[in-house]
């Protein structure tokens, strides 16, 4: 379960002080889905960056099933992103050079897999996302959908208890949109993941169980009864 | 993945690769060529050096000469005329001591090979035989009458003189220890060399150069002050200087020699015990042995002058610099160019840093690149080298070592065919002029350097990237993606 208290981030941008959250209080439960909806520039993805142990609040405090994230160490918050945490992000971020196959065994390097069991495990969750034949294709010999296919198999790979989604959809066509969603929210729905996602898209947010809005930092949390 | 991915990566930015793998090339190749020329160079007055001294040679003890008040006395030369007034032909014969140092007695060898650290001692007679042969006509009385003011006396009319002389070089060597002294500088290349038996033999062996100009063969005789010498080998100098046109065993000169040189040096070699010993011996000569003069291959590399030591000395100064400045440069340029290839990558990182790797995995990763690009560099650049190398030593410059000091030889002092030999051994007198073609060999040494500055490069190049790489933030990676 995500806590999340009296967040604040602030960044220096030259002689500007950018207050990207402002006392954020939040919390997710185990299992939960949220979307988090705002314009450009109003800190959603500094949150996800909060909820990712990519970065750390200015003040308050964001803690993952009790422990404070804020006061972990770099090589801890480095495990926690290595165990706990499956990233998607808008433009896939695959390595060029690498297949999807071994785009999605990068996932299992810092957990210590062998390579044998890696390249198993890497081609059973891209079988899963539907791209068992592509698993020795590069990341340019794919479309934009299969390459977000090889980037959720990539976050999930470790069977992690929390997946964030930055925007996801936002590079694909419409189809390609719902195809990726559907996916997404069968594999929440399947293995019980806490899902966090980020998303311009009101056609999408309006779907959401859970839906929070972010604007100039200041979180608003609206609850929907299915 | 280290290996898989590395390898993906090289091939991906090949041409930046390939910038940086040149870049560090040219440094490397540029400090093998540099080296190889300087080994050559060393090598080259080491021969320089082997011709003045012999190859088994540390040191040499001479004694020099005191300066007499109103110069050494002249040299007389005596042919007799015929009391009938008829033409008489005449030779007259001289073997003489070389001029500028004074002799030893063999007692000195002796003094000289107990020194500590001394592992042998030779002496050496070096002589100058001068042979005048030639026509002379006395000349006649004859009254001249009639000329008012002339006196009326008698006066000497006509008459005259047509001489050759004939000037080469003698060394009378110590048979029983070849390897240290004036001949361990040349190769027999026909015939034997002397035995060491051979203390009274009347046996020569002659200078390659000398017995071609003289046409002289294995078997043939030389003469000397009288004495017939079957010449048992032609020996030929490794640099073509010669120290002397002819050899004969040491008794045999110190006996045949105008001047009592009974028991008489003029030099003794010495053979120390390591190099490392060569100061001390020099030293413990210098303090024990009454007026000697010392000298090591060190003291004689310094009279080493002419465009050997000038290329030497391009080799060692600018040459160095100029490598070290290309090969700074090329580290400088390897590491920019490896820390602007991470800034290009700041998402792929940020995303391996958001997945769980840890930074020092990253800057693994990094690091790894850089010293493959290294290797890649070492490799061409040692091509490189090599080439650089091999062209050196295939066009082989000529390179000229002066030795000597300037002052012009007189009559007795040499003159004749490689008469400058023994002057130019015996680091004083004519000047000699050596040729000597450049080589550049490569030693392993040289190998094993570039090798580990192909690693340095590589190292130093991916501690710039590995820096940058690990000072990356995986948030900051992915807000740039936005």
């Amino acid at each position: 379960m995500y806590q999340l208290t009296t967040v604040t981030k602030r960044y220096q941008r030259g002689k500007q002080t950018i207050n990207a959250l402002e006392g954020v209080d939040l919390t997710i439960a185990t299992g939960d889905q949220l979307v988090v909806q705002g314009p450009t520039g109003g800190g959603k993805s500094t949150l996800l960056q909060m909820l990712g142990a990519l970065d750390r609040p200015t003040a308050g405090s964001v803690s993952i099933d009790g422990t404070d994230l804020a006061r972990l160490s770099e090589a801890k918050l480095t495990k926690v992103r290595a165990a706990t945490i499956g990233f998607v992000f808008q433009s896939f971020n695959l390595i060029p050079t690498l297949s999807a196959q071994e785009n999605v065994e990068t996932a299992l390097v810092p957990l210590g897999v062998k390579p044998a069991a890696r390249r198993k495990r890497a081609a059973e969750a891209l079988q899963l996302v539907g791209l068992g034949d592509r698993l020795r294709h590069l990341p340019s010999e794919l479309s934009g959908g299969q390459q977000q296919r090889v980037a959720i198999a990539r976050a999930l790979v470790k069977e992690p208890k929390v997946l964030l989604a930055d925007e996801p959809t936002g590079n694909l066509d419409e189809d390609t949109r719902d195809e990726i969603m559907g996916l997404l929210a069968g594999l929440w729905k399947d293995r019980g993941l806490t899902f966090v996602l980020v998303t311009h898209d009101s056609s999408i947010a309006r779907r959401a169980p859970r839906l929070a809005v972010i604007n100039n930092g200041r979180l608003k949390v609206t609850e929907r009864t299915p | 993945m280290f290996f898989t991915y590395l390898r993906r990566e090289l091939r991906r930015r090949r041409k930046a690769a390939l910038v940086v793998a040149l870049g560090l090339a040219l440094g490397i190749g540029l400090v093998i060529t540099v080296s190889s020329v300087s080994t050559g160079m060393r090598d080259a007055q080491d021969e320089v050096l082997h011709s003045l001294y012999g190859v088994g040679t540390d040191l040499t003890v001479a004694k020099e000469a005191k300066a007499e008040e109103g110069g050494s006395a002249p040299q007389r030369f005596k042919i007799e005329g015929r009391e009938d007034g008829e033409k008489a032909s005449e030779t007259d014969d001289r073997l003489m001591p070389l001029g500028g140092f004074d002799n030893l007695d063999d007692s000195v060898v002796d003094k000289v090979a107990a020194q500590d650290g001394v592992a042998t001692a030779v002496g050496a007679l070096a002589l100058n035989d001068i042979k005048f042969t030639g026509d002379f006509k006395p000349g006649e009385m004859k009254k001249e009458e009639g000329k008012p003011g002339s006196g009326g006396g008698p006066r000497v009319g006509g008459g005259g003189a047509d001489i050759e002389t004939e000037t080469f070089t003698v060394m009378g060597v110590d048979v029983s220890a070849l390897s240290v002294g004036p001949l361990s500088s040349s190769k027999i290349s026909k015939g034997a060399n002397f035995a060491a038996t051979d203390t009274e033999a009347l046996k020569a062996v002659v200078d390659s150069a000398y017995a071609k100009d003289k046409d002289l063969a294995v078997g043939d005789k030389v003469t000397i002050k009288g004495k017939k010498f079957e010449v048992a080998g032609i020996a030929t100098a490794d640099t073509g200087a010669s120290t002397s046109n002819v050899y004969i065993p040491l008794a045999q000169a110190q006996k045949l020699a105008d001047a009592d040189m009974k028991g008489k040096v003029s030099k003794v070699y010495v053979k120390a015990d390591s190099s490392d010993a060569i100061p001390a011996v020099k030293k413990a000569i210098s303090e024990n042995v009454d007026g000697a003069t010392v000298t090591s291959a060190a003291d004689l590399a310094e009279q080493v002058s002419g465009n050997l030591s000038t290329a030497s000395n391009l080799a060692t100064n600018i040459g160095k610099w100029l490598s070290i400045a290309v090969l700074v440069a090329a580290f400088l340029l390897a590491g920019l160019l490896t820390m602007s290839a991470v800034s290009r990558r700041v998402r792929e990182f940020g995303t391996l840093k958001a997945v769980g790797w840890r930074s020092g995995r990253v800057v693994r990763q990094v690091m790894g690149e850089a010293f493959a690009n290294g290797v890649l560099g070492g490799a061409l650049g040692i091509g490189l080298g090599l080439a650089g190398a091999w062209i050196v030593s295939t066009v082989a410059p000529t390179l000229t070592a002066t030795t000597g000091g300037e002052q012009p030889g007189g009559p007795g002092q040499g003159g004749g065919p490689g008469g400058g030999g023994i002057a130019q051994q015996l680091g004083e007198g004519a000047q000699q002029s050596v040729d000597i073609a450049l080589k550049a060999p490569v030693t392993l040494s040289v190998i094993v350097l570039a090798v580990v500055l192909a690693a340095a490069g590589g190292i130093i190049a991916g501690c710039f990237g590995g820096w940058r790489a690990a000072r990356l933030r995986p948030a900051d990676a992915l807000r740039r993606v936005e």
